[in-house]
């Protein structure tokens, strides 16, 4: 059986080059495995092997950073190994921060899957948790023994393309990409415990931590509505009847624009919703209820406002991800501003 | 209250020519169930089907599972207000046909029917693949109103899941469980002393069609939060309008079996004071979410909890309700617990909720809906796949050629259950 060829890196110090002293030692690189590759090797078993092991002065990666990036990927790059690991890293920043980058940049720019290690406090954690696979680790090495077998073994899945778990079962920081899993116990008695804990003060985790959200300030009043082109948006989904664009009735990958010009009311005949989320009657019956086409055009008629925009957009928003909804508002809004839009109307349902 | 259950568990489901449960085998006769059917003239047509664990078997678009029980002692029926008559229900003696249920299905009302399947990857993420199904299959008359039509299929479940509970009456069960609630009162007594106050706040789903939720017969839209002893619950006093995703709707199994109410009683006198419940309605109005988390934050505050788990239904414009209801007892300095799922976006990588705040620091998660999932082929449909592109989960193309779907488990009966009926997490 033919062995996975990896390449390790790691610090000066865990190279047993010496510590803060000797941080501006450039990288070298050694054959085989070196201090902590020794507990990688043992992990490995018969399935990987390191090849050759990268020894860097955390000074010297981060003050010569382009240079150092470029150093040690030449070196990866001489080695063709399947799987690239770097450190663990602990609690110690700069080694973190070096790890993180290179890692990344293994991945990125060799197309090789990589592996790091780090504290969740570590400042390389934030930087690099959405871009590599970061290990949890404890703030010291006397967490060696058990972090190396787990990130051994995450590697090990990465090279084999094996189905990537959630964060809490691989062991790794979450990454910003939320993965289902089955876990120990049910909802309610999960519920339970974490109440039970958080009533007695007692640290619990949240299974899900509350994101920021970014909070749009509203746009400037439009000073004269009788000259105002206004636009109709929707996220109630209403559609040309038979939904032509085939929007999804939950979690919409798609929008659709369409020709209102010479339609002064939007009839159950023309339009009905595409919307899954909501009692969807009353906006079949007449869509005008969620776009407000027909009073509209009674406004521009009376000259309150100068023109209703001859397309209105609409997607559905039920379930829709944020990520699919700013996408989306961010080509009507060009479009819409390309058109010479002054104002829009947003609907939701 | 005091409420004594009777489990007789069924081992399988056939077709004769009488109804009745012999050695853990449900007979029945088609025919009159049938025939009770299609005195509504709303259906036109009706038949039943079975389904058992492990078979090659897809049941779609799924509207309600629903649990046979019947009242054996103490006052009132299963079903309160909707099938019996309304009276105070959750004491006494209830019997249970246990390791069944029936499964409404038929045409698609709305968007959110779902999908059941009896094995594959499909079935391990809904808890009603481990049951014998009786699946009642309906045709609505021509002609006839979605509102029409969703009320001729859910009384239907209901009434038949009646009928069906009544072959329990005389029999003895194989198991019994007993559940007391306290009155309020009896929370203050010595033997609690020492043990936190723990409420629930359980969220009903009423955002109108297929979005709504009955209790003891009343739409849960036209109601303001309120307490309920959890014992009713057992006894179908809360009954569910097919509502939402598929994943994650209560359906009317989930209210007779909350997992929440069942895990909190038998934790009471142990690590933890069960003082009550109080349901709450999710409506489409803001002044309505306004009053409804204020009466329920008044509430918790006036009995008074320590602390609350809180379960949603549904997604997306509840999570407003949600918001509301965590902060608000959280500011009268209750700690919540939330269980909830999420719509992360099939990559993951999206928010999960359409609302958010930084008091709401303990979130259980039932899983991201969004998730793709691939359910391969079976050798059987239940219903039709007439629907599959176009339920809540589903988009144009979902159905392939060969019968394999591919969708977000937001298309699965029970997936994302936000009671915390499954293991199903996400990180």
């Amino acid at each position: 059986m033919s062995q996975y060829k990896v390449v390790h890196y790691i610090n000066q110090f865990f190279g047993q080059v010496g510590s803060e002293e000797m941080a501006d030692y450039p990288a070298e690189k050694r054959e085989g495995p070196v201090g902590p590759g020794i507990a990688f090797t043992m992990a490995f078993g018969d399935q990987a092997v390191i090849t050759a092991t990268i020894v860097c002065g955390d000074s010297w990666y981060n003050e010569n950073l382009d240079l150092a990036k470029k150093t040690v990927l030449d070196m990866v790059r001489e080695e063709k190994p399947d799987l690239f690991i770097a450190g663990p890293a602990f609690n110690a920043g700069r080694y973190g921060v070096a790890c993180g980058s290179i890692a990344d940049a293994v991945q990125t720019e060799l197309g090789i899957p990589a592996v790091t290690g780090m504290y969740v406090e570590n400042p390389g954690a934030d930087m690099y948790r959405e871009k590599v696979y970061i290990v949890a680790t404890g703030d010291n090495a006397a967490g060696m023994r058990r972090v190396v077998p787990v990130m051994a073994g995450l590697g090990l899945k990465l090279v084999k393309r094996q189905e990537i778990g959630a964060s809490i079962e691989e062991g790794y920081l979450p990454n910003g990409v939320r993965k289902n899993f089955f876990d120990q116990k049910r909802g309610s008695l999960r519920a339970i415990e974490m109440l039970l804990n958080k009533l007695h003060d007692k640290p619990f985790v949240t299974e899900y931590p509350m994101p920021s959200y970014d909070r749009v300030p509203p746009g400037p009043a439009i000073r004269d509505l009788s000259r105002a082109s206004i636009a109709l948006v929707t996220s109630g989904g209403i559609v040309p009847k038979g939904n032509p664009d085939h929007i999804e009735s939950s979690s919409a990958t798609r929008y659709g624009s369409y020709h209102i010009a010479g339609v002064d009311d939007l009839t159950s005949e023309t339009y009905e919703t595409a919307h899954g989320g909501y009692d969807p009657v009353y906006a079949n019956q007449d869509a005008d209820r969620i776009v407000p086409v027909d009073v509209l055009r009674q406004f521009e008629k009376e000259g309150k406002i100068g023109k209703l925009h001859d397309w209105f957009y609409s997607t559905v928003g039920n379930g829709t991800s944020v990520a699919s909804s700013k996408r989306f508002a961010m080509e009507i809004t060009e479009k819409l501003l390309a058109q010479g839009v002054d104002a829009v109307i947003l609907t939701s349902t | 209250m005091k409420l004594e259950l009777g489990y007789i568990d069924i081992h399988g489901i056939r077709f004769g020519d009488r109804n009745a449960v012999e050695d853990g085998i449900l007979i029945l006769n088609p025919g009159p169930l049938i025939e009770q059917v299609l005195a509504d003239p709303h259906i036109r047509q009706a038949h039943l089907e079975i389904a058992n664990p492990g078979e090659s078997i897809r049941i779609t678009p799924v509207k309600d599972v629903i649990e046979p029980r019947v009242k054996v002692e103490g006052p009132g029926g299963i079903f309160p207000g909707m099938v019996s008559k309304v009276d105070t229900v959750g004491s006494g003696r209830t019997h249970i046909l246990r390791g069944m249920a029936l499964v409404t299905v038929g045409r698609i009302v709305g968007f959110q029917e779902g999908i059941i399947d009896m094995t594959g990857p499909g079935a391990d993420y809904t808890p009603f693949s481990k049951l014998h199904n009786l699946v009642l299959v309906m045709e609505p008359a021509d002609g006839i109103s979605p509102h029409d039509y969703e009320k001729a299929a859910r009384m239907a479940g209901l009434q038949l899941a009646v009928t069906l509970g009544e072959l329990a009456r005389d029999l003895t069960p194989d198991e019994t469980e007993v559940f007391k609630t306290p009155r309020i009162a009896e929370t203050f007594d010595a033997a609690l002393r020492g043990l936190p106050r723990v409420g629930y706040v359980m969220m009903l789903q009423s955002q109108g069609l297929l979005h709504d939720t009955y209790v003891y017969g009343v739409d849960a839209k036209r109601t303001l939060s309120t307490i309920i002893r959890p014992t009713e619950l057992m006894d179908g006093a809360i009954v569910s309008g097919n509502c939402v995703s598929a994943c994650d709707k209560n359906t009317t199994y989930h209210h007779l079996n909350n997992p929440v109410i069942r895990d909190l009683l038998d934790q009471h006198g142990k690590t933890l004071n069960f003082v009550g419940m109080i349901i709450t309605n999710e409506t489409v109005y803001l002044s309505d979410k306004v009053r409804s988390s204020d009466w329920t934050a008044e509430m918790a505050e006036y009995l008074p909890f320590d602390g609350a788990i809180i379960s949603q239904e549904g997604f997306g414009n509840p999570d407003t309700d949600l918001i509301m209801n965590c902060t608000k007892l959280e500011k009268k300095g209750i700690k919540t617990v939330v269980i909830t799922d999420e719509y992360a976006g099939p990559d993951g990588k999206s928010q999960s909720l359409a609302d958010a705040d930084a008091l709401v620091n303990a979130v259980v998660s039932t899983g991201n809906a969004n998730m793709p999932i691939v359910l391969p082929p079976m050798d059987r449909v239940i219903g039709t796949l007439d629907y599959v592109d176009t339920i809540a989960g589903g988009h144009d193309g979902s159905l392939r050629a060969d019968g394999s779907i591919e969708a977000e488990l937001q298309v699965i009966t029970g997936a994302t259950n936000e009671l915390g009926y499954n293991r199903l997490s996400a990180r």
